[in-house]
């Protein structure tokens, strides 16, 4: 340990700053922004094949399989994470007035949480094929 | 005690930091804002991604209703937006992982990696379209 350290060791385990929130924030953003490099590049190409050659039964078969389902799952909702949390950034810092900061990000959350689940059921819904 | 200054008439100008206006738009704020914006754009992107799972399970009729939608001029253009924005965000973001990893922080990398990122997103999203259209062999 540093002798000019001030810090606990506790504290620095933790690593929250003296607001005590937001290194979590700032950590989910990149982890998501990580894991989406991979994701987006498949979900883009399988995108990009049905909109060139598969049309629509091309797509259920492609979200049928249990890889093309998990991925794009897993892109979804990962996107959807990492949407929230970037637009909350964007939203406290443009918008000054508390109520309608808290109502705006409430108002994100809302429909990224319909919108996940729209997604999900969607999703299972090709994959067993009722 | 203190004694009380009155109001001046006229309010203090006192000295503000630089801001946008006084700063000379150069690639690396130019692409900063870029990133945000295409992120604010991808967040409806990323619905109508929804919207597309929603009609394809919804059934082959649903299905073609979203093509017929999505085949309109607006649509057409609304989803090259979109397009290059994805591939923008994609290639900044990384460029923005390897910052926060304290890689590539000198200004001439920065600024280099600025212009070959907005390079990158135009020749990909060209790329793509021209291949929607069958122009590209």
């Amino acid at each position: 340990m540093n002798p000019k350290q001030m810090r606990s060791p506790l504290r620095i385990a933790k690593g929250l700053g003296s607001a005590q929130s937001g290194t979590e924030h700032w950590i989910l953003q990149r982890l998501t922004a990580l894991a989406l490099v991979p994701l987006s590049l498949y979900a883009l190409a399988g995108f990009f094949q049905i909109v060139l050659t598969g049309g629509y039964a091309g797509a259920i078969a492609w979200l049928g399989t249990p890889i093309g389902a998990v991925f794009v799952l897993m892109f979804l909702l990962v996107g959807l994470r990492h949407a929230v949390l970037g637009l909350e950034v964007v939203i406290e810092d443009y918008i000054h007035k508390s109520s309608d900061k808290v109502a705006l990000i409430f108002f994100v959350k809302f429909v990224a949480g319909a919108a996940a689940l729209l997604g999900t059921l969607s999703l299972a819904k090709i994959y067993v094929g009722v | 005690m203190p004694s009380e200054t009155p109001a001046p008439k006229t309010p203090v100008r006192r000295p503000l930091s630089p801001h946008l206006q006084i700063y000379k738009p150069q690639i690396t704020s130019a692409t900063s804002i870029l990133h945000r914006i295409t992120g604010v754009g991808l967040s409806v992107g990323i619905l109508i991604a929804v919207a597309w799972l929603a009609a394809l399970a919804g059934g082959e009729e649903s299905y073609a209703v979203f093509l017929a939608l999505a085949r309109m001029p607006v649509a057409q253009i609304i989803l090259f937006a979109l397009t290059a924005a994805l591939f923008y965000h994609l290639l900044n973001g990384i460029r923005h992982l390897f910052w926060d990893a304290g890689i590539g922080l000198e200004i001439k990398t920065a600024v280099r990696w600025g212009y070959l990122v907005l390079f990158g997103a135009i020749v990909l999203t060209v790329f793509v379209w021209l291949k929607i259209y069958g122009v590209a062999p």
